[in-house]
């Protein structure tokens, strides 16, 4: 009975073998996003977004000598890290895939991270966790994402409150993880850079009076009030009423603060104001919706990120002639960034040709990729000014 | 020079505030200690009267603003505010008619009577989101400033500006006409004088022929006037939003338990120790601090005892110290 057994796992193990070796043609990317739960509606579109990279890449038949490309979906639930885990080791374990482009929300790609890529070493990057946590999480080179981490935020608004020539302001945040994460983030930035954060005060959304915090913020003084609030919440009262009393005339606006509800609220009482949110003039925005040509929505949030997720996957595999993570992960960076030929979406084939032939690219893809540090994207943010009432595009940076 | 920039600062940040926010107040807590003083229960459904007719104020004020009446540098809502009035004296005198009063007649005791006004509350909460939404609401028009901060700057040559929003200045003024209009009625008038008696002694009213009935309609009448024109005020000066009103019955009760339940006096001067103890408690003192030190003495803290997000556990404290220590308020109200 033993023999038998043990002849039994030989004979499965050499066909396994077998099996791997008769399909090294065949490169497999598990797409690991909460297609059930609280972003279920974002989801499909981002996964098809990854999709039609991977079929981009098949079709072209350059990759690794005529490698077709799969894809293997899974359920991250986005809030269930359990539930995520289960799901991402059967797709390493049982579908064998070779990376993973997700997950999605941040607290489910840290369980994932930890608990599955890293011990199975398999290369993951994510198109939409922006918790700055993940920038310092343990991960053998293995992660990377698409989207910025909300500290970077912190840095642009520091850089561009820096060439205003401001150095001290005082900041108010509203009392959740956004509203916190920012402020704590922005607030390191700017002391890094030798300006001053002279108060940084919470303040509750959906109350009617914000007398009282804007008294505390104008004792603590400052050139400028920065509101990382939301402009249909308290962030717009923190406006109104520090106009009112005159305690501060111009302010600085994170993405939450910054929509058409702003100009509607205040008009020309904020000029001189400024502020930032995630936008770029790149033109891969518009070859992304060409070649997606209606098949789903393409300007669905983060589904260019995914694209250009599961291209960099790709590319890096082309670029280390090889599947395996070990070997292409460290091609990740590489790829992404300067020096080499531009790319663009669609233009997947010409960049696997120019590495193929021993070239260098530089991916844009949809949403102007550019890695930096622990191997996430710098994000891409316009500045804008209010003048005249009006909110107007600064530069993009 | 320093201590006038002092003194300017304290004004814009504490003083006016604190007055304006103490009027509202306190003039929700004269509703409250009404009911308690005559109908003998604590009303928590107020809040959501306040609202319920700042919200027939608000709706007659688009209307107005629609067809072009309006009152000049005022807000048009002052010629609304007799209609809110007449909307929320409805509304009270149909609740008390099908719920009250059948309470009443069963001599049921204080405590049923403050659940009865729970679910009143949800009740009349749920009618003003189902009516007006649950979201912010802008009816305010007219001047928006008698001195804003800007001018007020360049015509003195201060460092510091105060600013006086006329709504500030007009809730003010209309606190001051609606209290003295009440204390006239309550004390001169036949009426008022059958009320306070009532309110003293039951058995002896009811004895010298005072009807009951007519006593309660009475107040529920003048609460109704009183709830709509600080929901109507508050609105005005900050933003009308149905939650808001609902938290406000906490400083509210505040004010009129501080002060001595039963005690118009007392709900008075409650609001403004209310008032005053949230915003000099929370606010950052460090600016009035720095123009009044020596030179090399400025502070480099903030100088703020607790932050603003405590501002509601201010009047909790001040609620438990009283209760502690002088049950019957400082006006010697009725032991709660």
């Amino acid at each position: 009975m033993k023999k038998l057994l043990t002849a039994t796992a030989a004979s499965a193990l050499m066909a396994s073998a077998a099996f791997a070796g008769g399909h090294a043609k065949e490169v497999k990317i598990g797409v690991i996003l909460g297609f059930t739960g609280p972003i279920e509606s974002l989801t499909p579109s981002m996964a098809d977004g990854a999709e039609l990279a991977m079929k981009e890449v098949s079709d072209s038949g350059l990759l690794l000598d005529g490698a077709t490309v799969t894809s293997v979906r899974a359920d991250s639930t986005c809030v269930d890290a359990a539930a995520a885990t289960a799901a991402a080791e059967r797709l390493i374990t049982s579908d064998k895939v070779d990376g993973i482009m997700g997950a999605d929300c941040s607290g489910v790609t840290g369980a994932i991270l930890s608990n599955v890529a890293v011990p199975n070493g398999v290369v993951m990057i994510s198109p939409s966790a922006t918790s700055p946590a993940l920038s310092t999480a343990e991960d053998n080179g293995l992660f990377f994402r698409t989207a910025p981490s909300d500290a970077r935020q912190g840095v642009v608004m520091t850089e561009i409150l820096m060439e205003e020539g401001i150095n001290e302001v005082a900041v108010t945040y509203t009392n959740n993880d956004y509203g916190k994460g920012l402020a704590d983030s922005f607030q390191q930035a700017f002391e890094a850079a030798g300006g001053k954060v002279t108060i940084s005060a919470a303040h509750e959304d959906g109350k009617a009076d914000y007398s009282a915090e804007v008294g505390a913020l104008a004792a603590a003084g400052g050139q400028r009030l920065v509101v990382a609030g939301y402009v249909d919440q308290g962030g717009s009262g923190i406006v109104r009423s520090a106009i009112d009393s005159g305690a501060f005339d111009t302010f600085h606006f994170p993405d939450g603060m910054i929509g058409a509800k702003l100009e509607e609220n205040f008009g020309s009482e904020i000029d001189g104001s400024t502020g930032q949110h995630p936008g770029t003039d790149s033109p891969g925005v518009a070859k992304y919706e060409e070649i997606v040509a209606g098949a789903f929505d393409a300007t669905s949030p983060f589904t260019p990120e995914s694209y250009d997720a599961a291209a960099l996957i790709l590319l890096a595999m082309q670029a280390a002639n090889s599947k395996d993570s070990a070997d292409y992960k460290e091609h990740i960076m590489h790829v992404a960034n300067a020096p080499g030929e531009k790319i663009y979406p669609g233009e997947l084939a010409k960049a696997l040709q120019i590495i193929k032939d021993g070239g260098d690219v530089d991916y844009v893809g949809a949403t102007a990729v550019e890695l930096i540090g622990p191997g996430e994207s710098a994000g891409n943010y316009r500045q804008i000014k209010l003048e005249g009432g009006k909110i107007t595009t600064a530069k993009f940076r | 020079m320093d201590i006038l920039n002092a003194l300017v600062a304290l004004s814009n940040f504490v003083l006016i505030p604190a007055i304006a926010y103490g009027s509202q107040l306190a003039l929700g807590a004269l509703g409250v200690t009404l009911i308690y003083g005559i109908l003998r229960f604590s009303n928590f459904a107020h809040g959501d009267t306040m609202a319920f007719g700042a919200m027939i104020a608000v709706l007659v004020t688009w209307w107005l603003q629609s067809v072009g009446i309006g009152l000049g540098p005022l807000p048009t809502a002052l010629l609304a505010l007799p209609f809110g009035i007449l909307g929320c004296m409805a509304l009270v005198l149909v609740t008390d008619r099908m719920v009250y009063r059948f309470y009443r007649e069963q001599k049921a005791k204080p405590v049923i009577l403050v659940i009865v006004s729970m679910g009143v509350m949800f009740i009349m909460n749920g009618l003003v989101r189902f009516i007006i939404g649950p979201n912010d609401q802008n009816f305010a028009d007219g001047t928006r400033f008698l001195i804003s901060a800007r001018d007020f700057k360049e015509m003195t040559g201060l460092e510091e500006g105060l600013a006086i929003k006329s709504t500030q200045a007009l809730t003010v003024v209309v606190a001051v006409i609606a209290v003295a209009l009440l204390f006239w009625f309550l004390n001169k008038t036949r009426t008022g004088k059958s009320m306070r008696a009532y309110s003293d002694n039951e058995d002896l009213a009811l004895l010298s022929g005072i009807n009951p009935e007519r006593v309660v309609m009475y107040t529920w009448l003048i609460v109704a006037a009183l709830a709509t024109t600080a929901g109507v005020l508050y609105g005005l000066d900050k933003s009308f939003k149905p939650f808001v009103y609902f938290q406000l019955l906490l400083p509210i009760f505040a004010s009129a338990i501080v002060g001595g339940l039963g005690s118009p006096l007392g709900a008075i001067a409650g609001g403004f120790v209310i008032a005053f103890s949230e915003v000099t408690v929370t606010y950052a003192w460090k600016k009035v601090l720095g123009y009044l030190a020596p030179a090399g003495m400025e502070p480099d803290g903030l100088v703020q005892l607790l932050s603003t997000d405590y501002k509601f556990a201010v009047s909790f404290v001040i609620l438990l110290i009283v209760l502690l220590f002088k049950p019957t308020g400082l006006f010697k109200g009725k032991a709660v």
